[in-house]
């Protein structure tokens, strides 16, 4: 009975020990996890790449221009791919227990947002040229002054019409509002809309809204402007009048293409990554215009989209050197014809548009578009967030008649 | 369970009694060595609680009064802002509708969850063939990951090609597509309508459990007293079912206020706010307005409302263990 006793206390405090001892070795195991904070500074063997590319074909086709890269440079990569949503939750998570990667993609809207955190490094630091791009995209890549972030393709939206649909209906393709809302009207019959577009209520409906409030001379500083509210009441007009299904409020851009490729949408308001995507559509006889202005008068300003390369602050020099080797590599003019190829997206140096053009005629409307495109983030950086949840805000009451557009956009200004 | 079996042993007074003789002056040694066992055992989970309940809960607190941006991650510095979250939290204009909307979700949710699911846990106590088999597809709701369910469900309630409407079309209940996800005064109904198909399971399962607890006997001597049916119900089932109710009854509120997914997933909050709670809210600011503070600010809000419920719940289980 003693011994029985005694081997009950043993274990009591062998238990007890094992568990204090153990805790906190569980606690530290949390901890690691990256490979940035390497000690020796003169051989850099690997980096670490932080990307949202995973999905195919785009994770496949990233990956080897990434891996070509490293080569050049004489390094392996340890790549990560996240979903879109996860990127700047980790990313925020991995500059406070600084283990943020050497080699990191953001989308462009939030590059200001983590750069005015401190976690990147300027490019100019490694005298990375940025001679020849288009001006939204630098724009789009600079926080104060100083450059970033360099994207090798961007994107933007435009029209994208039926050929067959519009044909039947004798329309043609519409360059002014007052055209488009004839031609929605015309091609809206039965179970099928003229237009369909994406007005839900994320960044995504107000990336939708951003070329109709622009090109009528809209900004987003102020959007309780009658600019802004004449494009809201284009917007509230098609869908009042059945050319576009009030289920715009809820729909992504995937489910403005799904509602184009099964013809219950004649025209749409959707991007060049949907290229692969309708050329599979055996039926499929689509054609790409400029979004409609008001006035013939007007040119379109279209918003510009992608992803930019940054070389966050590690704290090791050699590693950020041969960081910025790889993110000068991959805006290389090869790489961005390459890519932008592969990836039906537009090089975003204008020295390369017109070539690419020449050779891609089905990007010809966008590689046009992102001559001029503007950078969400171009006027108010850090401060983008919160006036596009504005926009949206205004687009979500106006288009379910809760506030006329006006009315819509001043409460939403506040 | 060995050592009392061993205690009970009558060689036992021997020993207890020598070991007293030979430590005297070592028994107080003995209460504190049994003390501090005591202590280490409950140290663990001490330093669970603390580093996994505490420590958010704290933090979550302190952010609230800082002014906590993207910066603060990289550099650790937030400037204190006092009150200053929690007023412009408590004073946006859609603050009312957020906590309108989470009572209305969370009442329509529990109401219809509780009566369906304790229907079906009295439909399933009856023995039948299939009774086992259809009680597990039940759980099934449960079992899918929720991102799957409301993505299905917001493709079955499309206004043009949904399901539903199809399937109401062919009844010639409605003529046209009712626009149950884009319609201010629909959008709400639609998503409680969601997620009460999700938490049937739960309460199905909990109050099933509760029924097997009621001893048979009590209706076979009820029926001979002629309490049969909605009598049987009403004098022997509700009663004795009672603790399990009001446990599942504010789990189930308590799960219900933090519900974000399904939200997000069928209509993000839209139309124009129609479907947005105190729970969206507090996650669009932190995660896609980047303003930490304010969203730690409206998570404390949850966290209080849920903390009254917690509080019902406790004295609901201490009551049930009194009974």
């Amino acid at each position: 009975m003693k011994s029985a006793l005694k081997s009950k206390k043993h274990q009591a405090s062998a238990l007890a020990v094992t568990a204090l001892i153990g805790l906190p070795l569980v606690l530290t195991g949390c901890g690691g996890g990256s490979a940035s904070s390497g000690g020796a500074s003169d051989s850099v063997s690997s980096l670490s790449v932080l990307d949202y590319y995973n999905n195919q074909p785009d994770k496949t086709i990233i990956g080897d221009a990434l891996n070509a890269c490293a080569g050049k440079s004489g390094v392996t990569l340890q790549r990560e791919t996240v979903p879109g949503a996860s990127l700047i939750p980790k990313v925020l998570q991995q500059s406070s227990s600084k283990t943020l990667p050497d080699v990191l993609m953001l989308d462009n809207p939030d590059l200001q947002q983590i750069a005015s955190s401190g976690a990147l490094a300027p490019l100019t630091d490694f005298k990375i040229g940025t001679d020849g791009y288009a001006p939204g995209v630098l724009s789009a890549g600079t926080y104060k002054d100083k450059i970033y972030g360099l994207a090798p393709t961007v994107n933007t939206i435009a029209l994208f019409y039926n050929k067959d649909l519009l044909a039947s209906a004798g329309v043609t393709p519409p360059t002014t509002w007052e055209e488009l809302k004839a031609a929605a009207g015309k091609l809206t019959s039965g179970g099928q809309y003229g237009l369909a577009f994406d007005a839900n209520p994320t960044y995504e409906g107000t990336w939708q809204f951003l070329p109709f409030m622009w090109s009528n001379g809209g900004d987003e500083k102020n959007i309780n402007s009658p600019q802004a509210a004449e494009a809201l009441q284009l917007w509230t007009d098609l869908v009042k009048n059945g050319s576009v299904s009030s289920s715009a409020l809820n729909w992504t851009q995937a489910d403005v293409k799904d509602q184009f490729v099964a013809g219950k949408a004649a025209m749409m308001v959707n991007g060049p990554w949907q290229i692969p995507v309708l050329d599979k559509q055996a039926g499929l006889n689509y054609g790409v215009v400029k979004i409609p202005v008001k006035d013939a008068s007007q040119t379109v300003v279209a918003p510009l989209g992608g992803e930019v390369w940054t070389v966050p602050q590690t704290g090791n020099k050699a590693k950020q050197a041969k960081a910025a080797e790889i993110v000068a590599c991959m805006n290389s003019d090869e790489n961005q014809l390459a890519l932008a190829k592969a990836r039906n997206t537009i090089p975003s140096k204008t020295t390369l548009a017109a070539q690419f053009a020449t050779d891609n005629p089905k990007l010809a409307t966008f590689t046009d578009l992102v001559k001029s495109a503007r950078a969400r983030t171009g006027e108010l950086g850090q401060d983008w967030p919160a006036q596009a949840t504005k926009i949206y805000t205004a687009i979500q009451s106006a288009l379910t008649g809760q506030a006329s557009p006006a009315d819509a956009l001043k409460q939403a200004q506040g | 369970m060995s050592v009392t079996a061993d205690l009970s042993r009558p060689d036992h007074r021997h020993v207890v009694p020598g070991a007293r003789r030979r430590a005297p002056g070592n028994r107080g040694g003995y209460r504190q060595r049994e003390r501090i066992f005591q202590w280490l055992f409950l140290v663990p989970a001490v330093l669970y609680m603390a580093l996994f309940f505490g420590y958010p809960v704290a933090k979550n607190i302190v952010m609230s009064f800082q002014d906590y941006t993207t910066a603060t991650f990289f550099t650790g510095e937030a400037p204190w802002v006092g009150l200053q979250n929690y007023v412009s939290v408590l004073t946006s204009s859609l603050f009312s509708r957020s906590l309108v909307n989470t009572a209305l979700f969370t009442i329509g949710s529990i109401a219809g969850q509780f009566v369906i699911g304790l229907a079906l846990a009295v439909f399933f106590r009856r023995r039948f063939p299939l009774n086992g088999i259809l009680r597990s597809l039940m759980l099934l709701p449960w079992l899918l990951p929720l991102i799957v369910s409301s993505a299905v469900w917001r493709w079955i309630l499309d206004k043009d090609s949904g399901a539903l409407n199809r399937f109401l079309g062919d009844l010639h209940l409605v003529s046209t597509g009712v626009p149950w996800l884009t319609s201010t005064s629909l959008a709400l109904i639609a998503v409680v309508g969601v997620n009460i198909w999700i938490g049937i399971p739960f309460n199905l399962t909990i109050l099933y459990g509760g029924l097997q607890e009621i001893p048979d006997e009590l209706y076979e001597a009820g029926s001979l007293d002629g309490a049969t049916h909605w009598k049987a119900f009403r004098h022997i089932t509700w009663p004795m079912l009672r603790p399990v109710v009001n446990v599942v009854l504010v789990l189930g509120v308590v799960y219900t206020l933090k519900v974000l997914d399904i939200i997000l997933g069928l209509t993000n909050g839209g139309p124009a706010n129609a479907t947005q709670t105190i729970a969206t809210q507090s996650y669009s600011l932190s995660f896609h307005e980047f303003k930490f503070g304010e969203g730690a600010a409206l998570g404390n809000v949850l966290v209080l409302i849920s903390l009254v419920f917690a509080v019902f719940y406790l004295r609901a289980s201490r009551r049930a263990v009194d009974e």
